[in-house]
């Protein structure tokens, strides 16, 4: 090992001692786990007396972002890749309408199975023009936003699709699983899977790579486009499941749920420290970000703000977290 | 010779584009454990006959024989099967993945139930890199290390997936000194393995440091294979350039230096950040000054302190007598000086851009009339410029990423010129550029300075320093260790010693 003196000592690859570790700590990194603890403990001391702590609304705090995470978890692949998926708010809307429509014509699982259907195709259309045509997502998808709440309306005529079908509405968002509610079994189960495919599998490196540098993904043997392709179509096949929990917990299909989730997801994927440049790309921050979202939400309700101001301190809030997570 | 000890053999290779043959009925081989040079000016067809070997291109003729046997070479994945590995000149890592995670990128160790096991590629790199005798910790971020930890990612990401033949194009261009003999060492020990490499250099002497036969290209054919024994770097020169250059490279003294007056820039105890300490010196006009150190001796640091990037902490900036504060770019543009950055790519070119956008950026001022840009204005200036500095353009439309690496960085210097500074700093001029257009854009040097300018090139070649300096500052940890006029300096040895401080 002679020959390592000859390098420059300044860069690393000296061995590491704790000092050093903590110094090369990217804290940025971390900064949506120290920002949801603060905000949580701030809303624990101050809303103390409007129930904040109680089992119930901690419990309805995962229930309501239980969509937004589920999303997320899509988005958290596609801007790992450096792409972009503005049309996931309608899918999820197009899919809750397919769903309840299928579902009332045919039964349970051809319902489950156009509600799917929905986010392979958008999906597929969305990944194909990206791929294959070369055209910006941030284009085809915003487009595409369009084209999906368009033709939900149409084909209801903007009337909600009532679900009469109880199994459904208890698989998707309404029941239980034993104790636990069943859109938290589905952000578990969504967040679990994430998380593994995309730091544990060649999938997963591959979306990182094709978002951290195309040109040397490509080189390594990568097929980039097929990647590109596959994360626009999970976004797509990630939002129908999404719509499909829209429709159990609401029982009904309707053009505007899931109107404009793609911000809150796009938001908590940021919050989670995912770059927006591509090539890092953290699940579990994802699924904090989307609980700090849910939480700020839960908090103002519960602190008696009008919706017109919650919005106001939520973009207030998301603006500095990001600021703080940002590079240096 | 027994073509049973070729790894690889191109036989008769042609290729075009769009019609235009870009090699023409070229043959190339390499045998095992050799070090193969690979020569020739820009556009000589080196790039894309390395491109055909690593599966990039296809050939319209010809065949490629890996190990004697013919070989269908029609993908990256079927080179890499082949055993050719490259090493890339613009690097080709991913900044966010860890060195273990790079080097098996779409090759990675699975553990139980098909997951990727991060511990054995950090395992298997460890090997890797202690069969290369180099210390590197494969768990580090890409994006933390230095360039010379990325070229030892890349070449151990190579050897990883079995490669007999590495390719290296200019594989020192972004390297210090000492780290390019590291390099060297590590491709003897490679060599002693029976590993074969193709060496793409423009540097004469690690040429002659490290290959055991060159073969060099002119205008897509192929001229000459010959051991080095056999040939004169005066030949290899020749057969690039394809005329004989004499004493470009060399110094010729100059008597236009204005020893009387004010000097046109003087800097007093000048002191900014880490690598900025306590620099004092004086640039008279028609001066040109070098400034040689090792990479990290705070070169680039002044350069960038005296241009407004970085913050000075303290000391004196005079421009003609005259104190200046140099706080940002904008000000030190409106005091005449201008700096020629040393990544052209990242920093001085809009590479989508036009060439005449590209050229005008600095000069918009110039062609504004009223609110409004004068277009027919632009025009005529690009193209005064662009006749000026013979930079081969097709059209000033085009952008400008399609130019070669030497009419790039001819294009960064006129645009810079265009604003007619007093001081002009340049950060690696020649990097990356072949030799014709090398003994170009030192001539424009010249030519400036006899115009009265002052000029302040840094540079990591020697023999470049030596032939336009009129003076040399050595620069070593930040501050300035020798200050010795160019007379006084014999040769490049003398120079090597004074930089390593010696």
């Amino acid at each position: 090992m002679s020959n390592a003196k000859t390098l420059a000592p300044r860069d690393t690859a000296a061995p590491r001692n704790f000092g050093t570790i903590l110094k090369e700590l990217d804290w940025r990194r971390y900064v949506i786990y120290i920002g949801f603890v603060v905000v949580f403990l701030f809303f624990a001391v101050l809303l103390r007396d409007q129930g904040f702590l109680s089992p119930n609304n901690l419990l309805n705090i995962f229930r309501q972002t239980a969509t937004i995470t589920v999303i997320a978890v899509g988005m958290t692949y596609v801007i790992a890749c450096a792409e972009i998926d503005l049309s996931v708010g309608s899918v999820a809307g197009l899919s809750s309408v397919c769903t309840a429509m299928a579902l009332s014509q045919w039964g349970l699982v051809p319902g489950i199975l156009a509600g799917l259907a929905v986010g392979l195709v958008v999906g597929s259309i969305n990944g194909a023009l990206v791929s294959l045509l070369g055209i910006p997502s941030f284009l085809v998808t915003l487009g595409m936003l369009g084209i999906a709440v368009g033709v939900a309306q149409w084909i209801t005529a903007s009337a909600p699709q009532p679900i009469l079908n109880d199994t459904f509405n208890t698989l998707f968002g309404s029941g239980n699983f034993g104790p636990v509610p069943g859109l938290v079994v589905w952000s578990a189960i969504f967040v679990a899977i994430g998380a593994v495919v995309l730091n544990r599998t060649r999938f997963g490196r591959q979306v990182l790579a094709t978002g951290g540098n195309r040109n040397a993904a490509e080189f390594t043997g990568i097929n980039t486009k097929r990647i590109k392709f596959q994360v626009l179509l999970i976004s797509g096949m990630v939002a129908s499941v999404a719509g499909m929990l829209y429709a159990g917990r609401l029982q009904s299909g309707r053009f505007q749920w899931g109107s404009g989730d793609e911000l809150s997801a796009i938001a908590a994927v940021i919050l989670g420290g995912t770059s927006l440049f591509g090539g890092f790309g953290s699940i579990i921050g994802t699924l904090f970000g989307a609980l700090l979202i849910g939480l700020i939400n839960n908090g103002l309700i519960l602190a008696g703000l009008d919706s017109s101001q919650q919005q106001v301190v939520r973009g207030a809030i998301i603006i500095l977290a990001v600021a703080l997570a940002r590079k240096k | 010779m027994n073509t049973a000890d070729n790894v690889v053999e191109m036989r008769s290779i042609s290729k075009s584009f769009n019609g235009v043959p870009v090699l023409k009925d070229v043959s190339f081989d390499v045998r095992k454990g050799e070090v193969h040079a690979l020569a020739g000016g820009n556009g000589a067809g080196k790039s894309t006959l390395m491109k055909i070997l690593q599966g990039v291109y296809q050939a319209d003729a010809g065949e490629i024989l890996i190990g004697g046997k013919p070989t269908a070479i029609n993908s990256i994945q079927d080179a890499k099967a082949a055993g050719i590995g490259m090493v890339f000149q613009e690097f080709s890592l991913v900044p966010s993945l860890t060195v273990a995670q790079n080097i098996f990128l779409a090759a990675e160790p699975l553990g139980t139930g098909g997951l990727i096991d991060d511990r054995a590629s950090v395992r298997r790199a460890r090997e890797v890199f202690s069969e290369m005798e180099v210390d590197v910790d494969p768990r580090a971020g890409v994006a933390r290390l230095g360039t010379a930890y990325w070229q030892l990612t890349e070449i151990a990401k190579a050897l990883a997936q079995n490669a007999q033949v590495l390719i290296m194009d200019e594989p020192t261009a972004s390297l210090a000194r000492h780290e390019s003999e590291a390099l060297f060492e590590l491709i003897d020990r490679l060599k002693q393995r029976g590993i074969s490499i193709i060496y793409i250099s423009h540097r004469m002497d690690e040429v002659y440091r490290l290959a055991d036969r060159i073969t060099i290209l002119r205008d897509g054919r192929h001229l000459l294979t010959a051991p080095l024994t056999d040939v004169t770097p005066e030949q290899i020169v020749e057969g690039i350039v394809g005329k004989k250059i004499e004493g470009q490279l060399s110094y010729r003294a100059r008597d236009h230096v204005a020893h009387e007056g004010a000097p046109l820039l003087e800097v007093r105890g000048l002191n900014s950040g880490q690598r900025v300490r306590d620099v004092s010196f004086v640039l008279r006009p028609g001066e040109i000054l070098g400034l040689a150190g090792l990479m990290g001796s705070g070169r680039t640091e002044l350069a960038r302190a005296l241009f407004g990037i970085d913050k000075v902490d303290s000391g004196e900036v005079l421009l003609r007598g005259q104190k200046v504060n140099l706080g940002s770019p904008q000000q030190a543009i409106n005091a005449g000086v201008a700096l020629i950055p040393e990544d052209r790519r990242a920093q001085g070119l809009v590479l989508e851009h036009s060439v005449q956008d590209n050229l005008l950026l600095p000069l918009l001022g110039q062609i504004q009339r009223g609110p409004l840009l004068d277009g027919a204005k632009g025009k005529e200036l690009s193209a005064s410029l662009i006749k000026r500095f013979a930079v081969k353009v097709a059209h000033p439309h085009r952008p400008v990423r399609l130019l070669s690496g030497g009419n790039q960085q001819k294009v960064v210097i006129a645009k810079w010129l265009g604003t007619d500074p007093d001081i002009l700093i340049l950060d690696e001029p020649t990097a990356g550029v072949d030799i014709g257009t090398k003994s170009e854009i030192l001539d424009m040097i010249r030519e400036l300075a006899s115009a009265g300018k002052g000029v302040i090139v840094i540079s990591s070649e020697y023999p470049e320093l030596l032939a336009v300096s009129d003076r040399v500052l050595v620069l070593k940890g930040g501050s300035i260790i020798r200050d010795i006029p160019r007379s006084e300096i014999a040769d490049e040895e003398y120079l090597q010693l004074a930089v390593q401080g010696v």
